[in-house]
């Protein structure tokens, strides 16, 4: 086959070669698979590599190639995060509970990616249950980050971004509750994309908060990120918050020129804690911004700095309520050495949940418990409501909004894992649109000591276009993008 | 929540119990330090007017969602089961309920 630079691979390249029959689809994945045998020992991105799945997926891919019934999907090698079900394959969630689990159904986004015959490399790592923001939860692997493999690749979706940065893969799908795909994203140096609440199906995304999980690509340009997000989209009757809406063409606004486009910097994203390269970065861009035309100005949103404590009510008292499944009794991990079921629950639980995913039971089960409900819980989503509120206010006034992905770029392993405050504070910047349920984007702009830094823009309920506009004519004005860890 | 939040063991030791997590004493403990922090700094939400406010349970206006009862393809008993730890034929085996 022609050479295939898989560093620099993006779907829309992979989709000109198949569709000139440069390379064929199983070509392709045989290089995917190679450049995995390479480098998984020092990533260790991928749970499970799907090589039978993978060449197969490919052969009908290859098939439907050569009758010209393609569609944008066909035959790029990606991967899912490892709490999203695929028929046949484990789905580990990176839990002791759910290591022997293999769904016997699809989650709709995999039933989109199969109708379009995507390939299937594998499944991405995670914080267990998606609940971290290092992959240091993940109870089977912890995640390096391919531009040190001395550092965390951010969290919960560590190995969806490892994968994209180490190309591993061309796309992932990851799931974003409080930052879960913008956080990594930021710190491995790649694209991702959190949707408005509700415009992707959850069906089949193992549930942590159901208020706040979201379906989103990780890629390595915009203009793909748009490209994953058009087939994933949509209203699916299997998913009752799934929202019945039309999905526009998401192409139609990526342009370089951002003349009166209105940009807000929220000024309570610049604030104590965050790292002075990364300020630094983020304050440039705005700069570059400027240059391409779009009409910058300086914004408020006050109640910011009450969103990671409303998260950090509502996402265990969801969590609390969703965990309660896992019984050691329908599948999943079950403690057989015990007198009673009672007693094998309680093992079972005890020893199938990892340290913070029992920290986040619990605690939710303490907000919501008789006594405090109103206290915690009730007063979490009132001020939710204002959170919202404000946001909703500010985008009438501007298109988008512009400001860090996380305060820091990556940290070493170990350094935060004990500390769970401060871990929480890695998802400071993100966790608000999550509250909002508004979009959100995480691009490469910047290089701090080696190290990628991510610039966000959030934007109003189901103005991906805006977002889309703005990532992309500022990644086309700058080399961010093209720079590749050396691994 | 107004005064500094300092959970009791007991009060950790009946989450455990209402969670279904069995806890050795020092387990019990660290959770206790790291839940009375984590509760001490979502105490900045009092600072919060909240009167009149409405909750906010989803982020996006979402209602019940109807449809027609129409008869179709499932998973087979057989797949719904493949995941059971213990079965007996087409049963779950669990261990005894009651002592």
């Amino acid at each position: 086959m022609e050479s295939v630079n898989l560093e620099t691979i993006t779907i829309a390249e992979a989709r000109r070669l198949l569709d000139n029959k440069e390379v064929s689809a199983v070509e392709l994945t045989k290089n995917y698979l190679d450049r995995i045998k390479n480098f998984e020992k020092d990533i260790d991105a991928y749970v499970t590599v799907t090589e039978d799945r993978a060449l197969e997926d490919a052969n009908l891919a290859d098939k439907r190639i050569g009758e010209g019934t393609q569609t944008n999907l066909t035959g790029i090698p990606m991967q899912l995060k490892d709490n999203i079900c695929y028929s046949g394959i484990p789905t580990t969630c990176s839990s002791k509970m759910l290591e022997n689990f293999v769904p016997p159904f699809d989650a709709s986004v995999s039933t989109y990616l199969k109708n379009e015959n995507s390939v299937l490399l594998g499944k991405g790592n995670l914080d267990e249950f998606a609940m971290g923001s290092s992959t240091e939860n993940s109870a089977l692997k912890s995640t390096k980050n391919p531009w040190d493999t001395n550092r965390v690749p951010g969290g919960s979706s560590g190995g969806p971004a490892a994968a994209v940065a180490a190309s591993e893969c061309v796309f992932s799908l990851g799931s974003d509750t409080g930052g879960s795909i913008r956080q990594p994203a930021s710190l491995c140096g790649v694209v991702g994309m959190k949707p408005t609440y509700g415009l992707v199906s959850r069906f089949g995304l193992v549930a942590f908060a159901s208020s706040l999980d979201q379906i989103g690509p990780l890629t390595k340009s915009v203009e793909d990120s748009a490209l994953v997000l058009q087939s994933i989209a949509g209203h699916d009757s299997r998913d009752s918050t799934s929202l019945d809406v039309k999905i526009p063409d998401y192409f139609s606004n990526l342009t370089t020129d951002l003349k009166g486009f209105k940009i807000g910097i929220p000024k309570e994203y610049f604030i104590e804690g965050i790292s002075p390269g990364v300020e630094k970065s983020i304050l440039d861009s705005v700069e570059v911004l400027r240059g391409l035309g779009a009409d910058v100005k300086e914004v408020s949103l006050p109640h910011t700095k009450y969103a990671l404590a409303v998260y950090y009510i509502i996402a265990p008292s969801e969590a609390s309520a969703n965990l309660a499944r896992y019984d050691g009794v329908k599948y999943g991990f079950s403690e057989k050495d015990a007198e009673t079921m009672w007693a094998g629950l309680e093992k079972t639980r005890s020893n199938g949940f990892g340290p913070e995913v029992k920290r986040r039971i619990m605690l939710g089960a303490y907000a919501l418990s008789a006594g405090y409900y109103d206290a915690f819980y009730l007063k979490a989503q009132k001020v939710r409501t204002l959170i919202r509120q404000e946001f909703e206010d500010v985008f009438k006034d501007v298109d988008v909004l512009a400001m860090p992905t996380s305060p820091t770029t990556a940290f070493k392993i170990g350094d935060k894992i004990d500390d769970p405050l401060q871990m929480y504070l890695n998802d400071i910047f993100t966790i608000p649109a999550n509250i909002a349920g508004i979009p959100g984007i995480s691009i490469p702009a910047g290089m701090v000591n080696g190290l990628p830094v991510g610039l966000q823009f959030m934007a109003g309920t189901l103005q991906e276009t805006n977002l889309f506009k703005a990532a992309y004519a500022y990644e086309q004005a700058t080399e961010w993008h093209n720079q590749f860890p050396s691994i | 929540m107004s005064e500094q939040i300092d959970l009791s063991i007991e009060e950790i030791r009946q989450i455990s119990v209402l969670t279904r997590i069995a806890m050795t004493e020092d387990e019990l403990d660290v959770m206790r330090a790291q839940m009375s922090n984590i509760l001490d700094s979502v105490a900045i939400l009092n600072e919060v007017d909240t009167e009149d406010v409405e909750p906010t349970g989803h982020s996006v206006n979402i209602k019940s969602v109807m449809r027609e009862d129409q008869i179709q393809d499932s998973l087979t008993q057989d797949e719904t089961l493949l995941n059971a730890p213990r079965r007996d034929g087409s049963f779950i085996r669990i261990k005894a309920v009651l002592e």
